[in-house]
């Protein structure tokens, strides 16, 4: 078990500096997610124009690899359609379950393949993701990782 | 006096670690320095052989078969049941209930004794600083007879407020459930206080004990409560038993809250008589294994001694608390004057479940989280926090690998 594996620069920059950390204004679709284990919440908003998703911003308190993979989430999936976004979550899911990380599709997503050696951490990892399931699907209701 | 001179006595460490095989272990290459015992103790060797030996040699059921083993069984059990008696200092067996543990024990008041007895317009009192397990039985119970639930405030110490407590207590107070010790915090109640001031008001009382028997010698009597609930395996025993101590005159007048075996004299098709207490609260075969291993574990703290182990226990949260108030950006939440052996913290910029993984990396096992206790998370505004929890065998070299460990974390984290 090496801890450099799991707090990456890249994981610990964007747990120091989030990116598009905060509220969305005249947000579409919104979704909240929890972790009950360790008392993660997550806030997403989402800016969906038909398929595109045009902006999102997320807020919450959590953990450095909750928060930093909020903040990659949001980076990769800004601009993307509905379709490329599911398709970047079943590769994260891969990756965090166990599957070789798919590089060229994950781009910085992949600092987080450390996080499968750590059990306890994957779903501190998928907590967003699942969130902007949640938020995409616009049913509303909270999502939790239990 | 003997409890002083006794205390006075300190503790051969390097003997009772040899006495916990647990303890030998290296996690992730280092030497594990357990420090989440408020969430579960090692078991020492002797509660592991004890439970062991029943296993091997004296397994069978209890209380109904005429041959040998049966018979050693029963002997076993109900043996058991007579350490934890004199334990707590119970007048009697029908006192003492083997349950599941402390949360199955409340349960068992709320659904026992209190469903009947409640209604709409009765309040139940509890404090701020509970855990779960002594809040949501009370919210279920709530919710069937239409009680209130009233919570007695803590200040920014996480110190009960007793003359608020006072200020609750009144004409529609039917109980009072709190506990001695708080599990996120380590707030030691005056427990005897708590309990007086309600009976005065003829209301019955809970006392949830899981976080005090590893740490105080108990007397329910002197206490003074109607019931008190624990665990085995936060006092170094086995998981799935606990106790449930009940007033025999309470517990002589409440229905059985489940039915079965073990717990009629008689069954037929057109009714059933109740066995006598405390059998009467034992529905199925019950966990003869874990009761004989709680019972060899209260035999190793009585070999100890229950002041040394305080004595050694409070040196310990001295020690800690001294060396991690020196860590910057690290706040201890819980600064009672009279505390457990204890310390939860939050460290700002650093997230307590990041701070785990990296301790846990060295070796160092902490709990990090809302420690069941969300509502006195809210009251502080943390979501979660890092707690390191001090049991008999734990050394002032631990604390140093757990100060060590933190702050190559915040090095690393913030």
């Amino acid at each position: 078990m090496d801890l450099a594996d799991l707090y990456r620069d890249v994981i610990v920059d964007h747990n120091r500096s989030p990116r598009n950390r905060g509220r969305l204004d005249g947000a579409s679709r919104h979704a909240e997610g929890n972790n009950p284990l360790c008392g993660d919440r997550l806030q997403l908003d989402v800016d969906l124009a038909g398929d595109l998703i045009r902006d999102l911003r997320f807020e919450g308190c959590g953990c450095a690899i909750s928060t930093a993979s909020a903040s990659l989430m949001s980076e990769a999936v800004k601009g993307r359609t509905r379709a490329e976004a599911a398709q970047l979550f079943s590769a994260v899911h891969g990756m965090l379950t166990g599957a070789p990380a798919d590089a060229a599709r994950l781009g910085k997503l992949a600092a987080l393949a450390g996080v499968r050696e750590f059990p306890a951490r994957v779903k501190c990892a998928s907590l967003a993701w699942h969130t902007l399931n949640a938020a995409l699907a616009g049913d509303g209701a909270p999502v939790t990782t239990e | 006096m003997a409890a002083v001179r006794e205390s006075a006595l300190p503790l051969d460490l390097e003997r009772i670690r040899a006495d916990f095989p647990a303890l030998s272990r290296r996690v992730n290459g280092h030497p594990l320095a357990y420090l989440d015992n408020a969430a579960s103790a090692q078991q020492p060797a002797a509660v592991i052989d004890a439970v062991a030996d029943y296993s091997r040699a004296h397994h069978a059921n209890v209380h109904r078969g005429v041959h040998t083993l049966s018979q050693e069984a029963t002997a076993l059990y109900e043996g058991a049941r007579e350490k934890v008696r004199r334990f707590v200092n119970a007048a009697s067996l029908a006192e003492i209930v083997f349950v599941r543990g402390t949360t199955e024990a409340i349960n068992l008041v709320a659904q026992s004794w209190g469903r009947p007895r409640l209604a709409a317009g009765d309040e139940i009192i509890v404090s701020h600083l509970e855990h779960h397990s002594n809040i949501v039985p009370w919210q279920l119970l709530a919710e069937q007879t239409g009680a209130r639930i009233r919570v007695v405030p803590i200040d920014r110490r996480g110190v009960v407020d007793f003359q608020a407590y006072l200020g609750l207590l009144g004409p529609h107070t039917r109980l009072v459930a709190l506990a001695q010790v708080s599990n996120a915090l380590g707030t030691v109640l005056p427990i005897a206080e708590f309990v007086a001031a309600a009976r005065a008001r003829g209301a019955a009382t809970v006392v949830d004990g899981a976080q005090a028997v590893p740490h105080l010698p108990v007397d329910v009597q002197a206490i003074g409560c109607d019931f008190y609930a624990f665990s085995a395996h936060k006092m170094y025993g086995p998981t799935g038993i606990g106790v449930l101590y009940a007033r025999e005159a309470l517990l002589a007048a409440m229905p059985p809250w489940q039915g079965g075996g073990d717990m009629i004299l008689t069954v037929s098709f057109e009714g059933s008589t109740w066995n006598h207490l405390p059998h009467r609260f034992e529905a199925g075969t019950p966990n003869i294994g874990g009761a004989v291993g709680l019972g060899a574990a209260i035999d190793y703290l009585g070999g100890i001694g229950q002041a040394r182990i305080a004595a050694h226990e409070q040196a310990l949260l001295d020690y800690a608390t001294a060396k991690l108030s020196g860590i910057p950006g690290l706040t201890l939440v819980g600064t009672a004057p009279h505390k457990s052996s204890l310390v939860s913290f939050t460290v700002e910029g650093v997230h307590p479940h990041d701070l785990g993984t990296v301790l846990d990396s060295r070796g160092v096992a902490v709990r990090t989280g809302h420690h069941c206790a969300m509502p006195v998370m809210e009251y502080f505004g943390v979501p979660a926090t890092t707690r390191a929890s001090f049991g008999l065998y734990n050394t002032r070299a631990e604390i140093d690998a757990l100060r060590d460990a933190l702050v190559d974390a915040i090095r690393m984290l913030r």
